[in-house]
Order: C-alpha cells, then structure tokens, then sequence
C-alpha cells in the first residue's frame, strides 16, 4: 500500500463526519460511526466517527483527555459507548443481542501494562483462551501457542513466567496472546508506554513485522518516528474529536489544525 | 518433698500420664478429623460464595453478606448452644460433633468468604480486562485468571483464621463432644490429678504449634504483593 | 415454623430473662475492660520482645508467642482454673479468666503489633536517631504511632475477638453474658434467652465488623 502525499488542499481537515471510503468495494475491518462517551459529566468522547481497512495501520495521536484510549477500549467494548454504532468485518458489535465474547476473539488487545497472567507461563498465558474460548483441544493449542511466540521471537521463553521477563519479553508475549487468536484487527493501547527506552525497540519490531504480514492495526502511541515510517495513517484527536487525519508525512510536515500543531511541536521527535 | 517433685506429681505423673494417653489419643483422633473436615467444608463454601459474590447480583450479595457479618460477629460458642439445645426442641436432632462441624464450618466459610473476597476485589482490573478481551467469558475469567491470583494473595490470612477456628474444636467439650479437653478433664476428675490436663495442652500443641509455624513462614514469603 | 419461633424467638422468655441477660452483660464488659489494656500491654512488650536486637531475648519471645497461638483458648483456660488448684493456687473464676486471657491475647496482640513495628521502614529509625533521639523516645514519639496506624485495622479486629472470647468464661461458671443466657435457658428448656444473647452480641459487634470491612477496603489489601 503507497503513502501517497496529497496537497492540503486536496487533503479535508475531517471532523468526525465521513468515515474513509471502502478499498474495493470491501467493508472496512473496523468501522466505528458517531461514538459518544460520559464519564458523569465529563463529555470523554463527543461524535467520533474511524473507519480502519484491511492490513491498514492507523495511529491515534492526542494529548492525555483527548480520548483516544476511551475510543480504542470503545472498539472491543472495554468501555460501552452511550451511543454510536461500531462494525466489524460488516456486523454491528454493539447491542444487547451481541455475542461479546465471541466477538472479541475477532479482536486482539495489547495493553500499556502487559496484564499477563503472573501465575502462568508464557505458553499457558497463550493457550489459555485457546483451549476455553475457542476449544481448541491441547496440541493444536500448544502449537498456535509455540508459532505464535515464534513470530514474536519468544520462542525459547514458552515456559517462563512474566516475573523472570523483562517489559519487552512481557510484552511481546503479550502480543503473541493477542495474535494467537487470529484476530481480524489488534488493538494497541500506548504498548510501549510503560517500558524502558532501550526495550521499546524489541516491540516495535514486532509491530513492524505484523504490519508486514498485513495485520490490521489501530495503534494509540506517542511513538511518533515508529508513526512516521510505518503508519498508513495518522489520526489526531483532541478534546472527544478526531480533528485531523491523513498520511504520516502529510501530518507531520504540514499539519492543518492549530491543536495538531500546538500538540506536535511539543512532542517534536527529530525528523 | 521438694518443691520441684511435688510439681512433677501434680502436673507430669508418669502412672496416671500412661493410664490415660489411650483416651487422650482417641480425643486426638476426635479433634484432627473434625479439623480437617471444618477447614475442607469451610474453605470451600468461603471459596463458592465469594464466587457467587463476584457476579453482582444484588439480593444475592446482600443475602451473602449479612451471613458473613452475623457469623463473624457471634461468639461461636452461642451458636455451639443454640444449636444443640434449641434443635432437638424442633425436631432436628444432632449429635454433637455434627453440632460442632456445622457451626465451625460455617463460621470459617463466613471468615473464608469475606477474605478471598477482599482477595478478588484486590485483583488488578487489567487481569480482568486482558481475559475478557481474548474472549474469556465472565466464569471462565473469574475461575481461570482472577481466582487464582486472589487466593495466592490471601493464603497467609486464610490460613491464621483456619487455625484459629480449628482450634476451637475444643469448644465441643462444652456440648460433650469426646475430643481432647472433654477426655482430659474426665481423666483429671477421675483421677484426681492434673496431669490429663498438661497432656492434653501438650497434644494440642504438638498438633497446632507445626501450623502455626507454617503460617508464620507464609506470611514472610507471601509479603510480597500479588505480581 | 411456629415451633421455630416458639424455641428460639419467644418473647415472653426474652423478657423474663432480660434481667439476668443485662447484669451478664455488665460483667462481659468488665472483663473487656480489664483483659483488652492488659493483652495490649502484653502484646506491645511480646512484639518489642520479638523485635529486639538480641537473639537471646528474640527467640524465647517468639516460642513464647507460638507456644500459646497454638494453645486453644479454652484448654489455657481450664487449665489454669481447674489444674492451678491442684498446685495449691486457688484462683477466682475472674482471676482465671484474666490470666489465661492475658497470655492468649498478648500473643496475638504481639503479633498484630510485631507487624506493625516492621512495617515502620528502617529509614525511621535512622533518621530519629540521626537527630539525636534516644533509642526509647524515637521508639515512643516516632515509630510507634507509625505502627499503631498501619495495623489499626488488624487490632480492632482483634479487639472483637477478644470480645467474643469473654463468652468462653461461661464455661468457668463466671456470670457473663452467655452464662446468663444459658441459665436462662436451662431453666426454662427454652433456647430463647441464647438468641437474646446472640442479639446483644450482634448489637455490640455487627457495627464494628461492617466498619472494619469499609475500613480495610480503603486502605487495600
């Protein structure tokens, strides 16, 4: 997929009305449409409206309170929206009649501090949902497991627990739980916020090779380089709203709104 | 007589010692296996009903902590009474040792219940929200991720409060139950020495004194916090 | 059902037994009164035993405490009412009472105290001493109260042990609050008079266990 540079002009500042236009005819993986959020009397989210495509990685850039980890959490239904319609693969995932747990072996979720399980090992963490949710009987769920840490280059850690893993390998692993499932999209929420510098870089390979693989992707993060050379898109939120959106370059070089400006030269990464 | 013997004759007398350790081990006997099935019983329903906690269903709850806090509030030993004299009066006719297990049991299930329920409670939400969100459902989540965690947390005060009601199994001697005491201050009536007494204090240590230092050992290695 | 309320719930027993109910009301509570300070007081010096530098005093301290967390309650108390005499020391059922209950309580105070002194960093201890205090006024002024709040919980739970554990003075003959009751009760072969007690009991200690409950939640495990 090209990342195409398009005059501003060309380029809409989107507020939060139209959704991107389907690849192909294809629906889009996720699809969310008009997505409100209270928190009491806190307006968290105010009309949000994302539309992510096949093998697409979107980032979600904001400042802390602009929402855009309520609007992750929103997709798998970690927080409920008060309103709004949310899609997977084509099929509505809000709604009482919703099989929830099902869905959500349709989507993967890595966190800002791992959660894995500290009384299982990297392989049970894994095999867990595995042999539970999907009923996978015991070899083919410990196969999933071993090609799944494979892919994230654990592999010889099958048996450790989180306590002997450093926050990268913590990590990683957890992307591996995620992927096991072969979700139609992983979500990431700030995945290398809570890590050393010096490990960041172990998960931001991961991310990169699934990319490659073509791995559905909506990434909240203030990784701005790692945004800059392998995002499709960037989205920038502020206040509840999505209020610019387009590809990297386009972003980060000529932004248009004045938050989007105000919020990058602060967090000026090196170009 | 020196002092010294008169103590021994009183308190450590070889003759009437050996007369009576048969009875006293029959009452060892007596007081291990009703232990053993109060702490199963106990620890189980704690377990069970911290679980039923776990899914919020209001009356439920509301049922499940007025149980808790009237059976950690009375002094057992009123329950122990209640029962065994009110019961029959109604019908319900049970021996003793049923009398005790059924209290006891119950006592440590409303003990058990509120600790591994503040064990649960503890769990960090993000265990809670990585299971659900790999399509876990709620009990799978509850059973396989959380339940774990929160009893790991909590070993160190589950098991002080298990001693401490096991202990009270002692209690039975009250109502007749044939345990230790009961048969130590029979021997001591009988044979006019205290001695059945000072072997009964040193069967129940000997039986106690190992768990308790266990539980000393737990609570330095489980000082740390759930990881 | 009516058999049920006429057994256990029989108001007219209730009141006739309320008399008796109340002055063995009194005496649970002053049996609190003098067991609760002394076990305190006990246990502070059974921790501060347990906590000391010598392991001559350490070790003893720390037997002494197991010794009698393993010992039931009851047995101690037994014990010391129907053995001493045979050692020529004949004690009141109060006396008995007193003593067995002060060795018990102090060992489980000793403890509850024990981990609140060690849950006082030993940055405390430096920083005290680096500004000149004595060991007894940093001790006083600067790490007990620390201790103390950390483990209040765990004391005033322990306290409503205490209070239940008066119950086993009936077992003596001393007239508490359920010896009275069970007179009551084996006079009138009705056990309406032991739900009575139960209800005062409940009266006493429900407020204080839901209390602990809110209160231990908010400061975590």
């Amino acid at each position: 997929m090209s990342k195409t540079i398009t005059s501003p002009a060309v380029r809409r500042l989107c507020e939060a009305e139209s959704p991107a236009a389907s690849k192909a005819g294809r629906p889009p993986i996720l699809e969310v449409t008009g997505l409100r959020k209270s928190f009491g009397r806190l307006e968290v989210l105010k009309n949000v409206s994302l539309s992510v495509e096949k093998s697409e990685m979107v980032f979600v850039l904001g400042r802390s309170g602009s929402g855009k980890s309520t609007m992750l959490r929103c997709c798998n239904r970690l927080e409920e929206p008060d309103s709004g319609a949310i899609l997977l693969e084509g099929q509505a995932i809000t709604g009482r009649e919703v099989n929830l747990d099902k869905v959500r072996r349709r989507i993967g979720m890595v966190f800002q501090s791992f959660n894995l399980y500290p009384h299982l090992d990297a392989r049970r963490n894994i095999t867990l949902a595995l042999r539970k949710a999907l009923k996978q009987p015991r070899d083919e769920a410990d196969a999933r497991a071993a090609a799944a840490l494979a892919r994230v280059g654990l592999t010889e850690k099958a048996g450790s627990y989180p306590a002997q893993l450093s926050g990268g390998q913590q990590q990683r692993v957890a992307i591996a739980r995620a992927i096991a499932l072969e979700p139609a999209v992983m979500l990431f929420d700030e995945p290398t916020s809570a890590l050393d510098p010096e490990l960041v870089g172990d998960v931001l390979g991961v991310m990169r090779e699934l990319k490659e693989d073509g791995m559905t992707m909506l990434v909240v993060s203030h990784e701005m380089g790692f945004a800059r050379e392998a995002a499709d898109r960037v989205v920038f939120m502020a206040d509840g709203r999505i209020v610019e959106q387009g590809p990297p370059e386009a972003i980060f070089t000529d932004p248009q709104h004045e938050s989007t400006r105000a919020f990058l030269s602060r967090y000026s990464s090196a170009p | 007589m020196s002092n010294l013997d008169r103590f021994i004759e009183t308190f450590l007398n070889g003759a009437v010692l050996a007369k009576y350790t048969p009875a006293i081990l029959s009452g060892v006997w007596v007081t291990v296996e009703l232990s053993v099935l109060i702490v199963i019983a106990g620890t189980v329903l704690g377990v069970a009903l911290a679980c039923i906690r776990a899914y919020r269903i209001r009356p439920v709850s509301f049922v499940i902590v007025i149980y808790a806090d009237i059976f950690r509030a009375l002094p057992p030993l009123v329950l122990i009474l209640l029962a065994y004299f009110g019961l029959p009066n109604i019908g319900l006719s049970l021996s003793s040792s049923a009398v005790l297990f059924v209290i006891l049991g119950l006592t440590l299930g409303a003990f058990a219940e509120e600790i591994v329920w503040a064990g649960i409670t503890a769990t960090d939400k993000g265990q809670w929200e990585a299971a659900r969100s790999t399509g876990l459902g709620f009990g799978q989540s509850l059973i396989h991720v959380v339940l774990p965690q929160a009893v790991r947390m909590v070993i160190p005060p589950l098991t002080n409060r298990a001693i401490a009601i096991t202990k009270m199994t002692a209690l039975g001697t009250v109502i007749g139950v044939p345990d230790i005491l009961n048969q130590a201050t029979t021997a001591q009536s009988f044979s006019g020495n205290a001695s059945p007494l000072t072997l009964a204090a040193i069967a129940y240590v000997a039986l106690f004194l190992p768990f308790v230092i266990l539980s000393r050992w737990l609570e330095s290695r489980f000082s740390w916090k759930k990881g | 059902m009516d058999q049920l309320v006429q057994q256990f719930f029989n108001i007219d027993i209730m009141m006739r037994a309320w008399p008796a109910i109340m002055r063995g009301l009194g005496m649970t509570l002053l049996i609190c009164a003098v067991v609760i300070p002394l076990g305190l007081a006990g246990g502070l010096i059974a921790a501060l035993a347990s906590t000391a530098g010598s392991r001559w005093l350490r070790w003893p301290a720390m037997a002494l405490v197991d010794l009698f967390r393993a010992i039931p309650p009851l047995v101690l108390l037994i014990f010391v009412y129907a053995g001493l005499p045979f050692a020529g020391l004949r004690l009141s059922p109060f006396a008995a009472v007193a003593i067995a209950f002060l060795l018990n309580n102090s060992a489980y105070y000793g403890e509850v105290f024990r981990a609140g002194l060690i849950s006082v960093g030993k940055g405390q201890w430096e920083a005290a001493r680096s500004t000149g205090l004595t060991q007894r006024r940093t001790l006083i002024h600067v790490i007990l109260p620390q201790a103390i709040r950390n483990v209040l919980p765990d004391l005033i739970s322990n306290t409503v042990e205490v209070v239940k554990l008066t119950s086993l003075a009936s077992v003596v003959s001393l007239g508490e609050l359920l010896h009275a009751a069970d007179l009551a009760r084996s006079v009138t072969y009705n056990a309406s008079p032991l739900t009575l007690a139960a209800g005062v009991y409940l009266v006493l200690l429900w407020p204080v266990v839901r209390f602990l409950g809110r209160y231990q939640r908010r400061i975590a495990v």
